[in-house]
């Protein structure tokens, strides 16, 4: 059986890191993001690189450590409203920004992983993001041709795996994790649980073991809120 | 009397149906899932992967892997599932979301809605709102008659960069709510806040709109 597993991120990552390489990371916020892998990215050195990721993380969390140390050059994102590190290199032209509309995101990354060039949509018709886009009529409806998106490395999340590769998401910790997992030429996945082969239910996997090609045992689980909210309890 | 955000969030409630599914922004429009009239049944449904939201959860409840599109503590319900952020905008732009309600910078007589960006001044990103609104089969806006410095946001034609071109199918603000009966026809004014007369709608609204009542 081929070794997936590896004792730690540094390990995971050897020989896959270059200046100006293309990361896409899973994660909604910062829910389900690959924690440990971003640490040892940032400890890597590795400069110039374009983020493929829905948010950049907050200030001093997520992604946002890897924009402190000015090693992204540029984020293909659709909302990075919680990070003022972010606006403040944007708008001093210090960082490049593509936004894309969240849904289309997720669908570029599908696609991306699944062999598919482009596909069109009706979402942006109309609006800034189909500046330069092919827009084609279908049954008489507008729609605007948008790409797959591929990664040099893809990194995700997830609650379980097992030494195949094969992986298990929980609750909205899933989010963007299961389509970046396929858009990578390596895709390294870090785990809170490790299971035993055959421990995972077959019909339970959410990420089949073809598109993981590392795997790591997640240390860095803080699963940092962003917005707290209680209910107030009514007596 | 203008409406109070939650009188606004209470309106749009009223247009909820039995057995819809549902998307609420972020800001007032949450408010409206307090609204929700008794005996309709509906699922509310969360962009980054959540069919079927529950209240805030108690401090016992919370837990990090669940959150909703404003990234808040939220919980499940006995009828949720989780899907992916593919699947979840799937749901979306297949037209299988019947409504959503939105907040906005500006909305045109055309029903084209700006709501993501400030030139210069706000680099947020569109998040899920153009998908949202070039998806789902009707949208609700509620926002302010009147921006802060007093000019119209439901306009001739707006200003701001769009989110999605003849889109809105009603918009309640603090003062009155339009509504059209198709994406073809123009706004018409169906209601005002108590005290505010069609007069004074007419006085702070920059949009061409045909006359109150029922179309």
């Amino acid at each position: 059986m081929v070794q997936k597993f590896h004792p730690d991120a540094n390990s995971a990552l050897t020989g896959l890191l270059f200046d100006g390489m293309t990361i896409a990371a899973g994660g909604f916020g910062l829910c389900g993001i690959p924690e440990t892998l971003i640490a040892a990215i940032r400890d890597s050195g590795v400069k110039g690189i374009t983020v493929i990721s829905n948010n950049a993380g907050v200030d001093e969390f997520g992604l946002g450590v890897l924009l402190k140390t000015r090693q992204i050059a540029k984020m293909i994102a659709s909302y990075v409203g919680e990070n003022k590190e972010f606006e403040r290199q944007y708008l001093a032209g210090e960082l490049q920004i593509e936004f894309n509309p969240q849904g289309t995101l997720a669908e570029r990354l599908r696609a991306g992983g699944a062999g598919i060039a482009a596909f069109y949509t009706k979402t942006g018709v109309g609006t800034q993001i189909a500046l330069g886009k092919e827009v084609r009529e279908f049954n008489g409806d507008s729609y605007v041709m948008e790409t797959g998106l591929v990664a040099d490395l893809a990194i995700v999340k997830a609650w379980k795996g097992d030494p195949y590769g094969n992986l298990v998401y929980r609750k909205s910790a899933r989010n963007f994790n299961p389509m970046v997992a396929t858009c990578g030429r390596v895709t390294i996945a870090e785990v809170e649980h490790l299971a035993g082969p055959g421990e995972l239910e077959p019909d339970h996997i959410h990420t089949p073991g073809v598109f993981v090609q590392r795997l790591i045992i997640a240390v860095q689980n803080e699963k940092r809120i962003e917005q707290r909210v209680i209910r107030k309890e009514v007596a | 009397m203008p409406w109070t955000r939650d009188e606004m969030a209470a309106r749009a409630a009223r247009e909820l149906r039995d057995g819809f599914y549902v998307n609420l922004g972020i800001g007032i429009p949450t408010l409206v899932g307090g609204h929700i009239p008794p005996g309709v049944d509906v699922t509310l449904q969360s962009e980054n992967g959540i069919l079927g939201l529950g209240p805030f959860p108690t401090e016992a409840q919370v837990d990090p892997d669940i959150i909703n599109a404003g990234k808040q503590t939220i919980t499940e319900l006995d009828r949720t599932s989780y899907v992916s952020s593919a699947d979840s905008f799937g749901m979306i732009r297949g037209g299988h979301i019947n409504l959503s309600v939105l907040g906005a910078m500006e909305v045109s007589e055309k029903g084209d809605l700006a709501n993501w960006m400030v030139p210069g001044r706000m680099v947020k990103g569109p998040g899920g709102a153009m998908d949202l609104v070039a998806g789902v089969k009707r949208i609700i806006v509620l926002m302010d008659h009147v921006a802060k410095d007093g000019s119209s946001k439901f306009r001739r034609a707006c200003t701001l960069p769009l989110t999605g071109m003849n889109v809105v199918d009603m918009i309640i603000t603090d003062l009155a709510v339009f509504e059209r009966r198709s994406r073809q026809m123009p706004f018409a004014l169906m209601e005002t806040a108590p005290g505010i007369s069609a007069d004074r709608i007419r006085d702070s609204t920059e949009a061409f709109y045909i006359g109150k009542g029922p179309v």
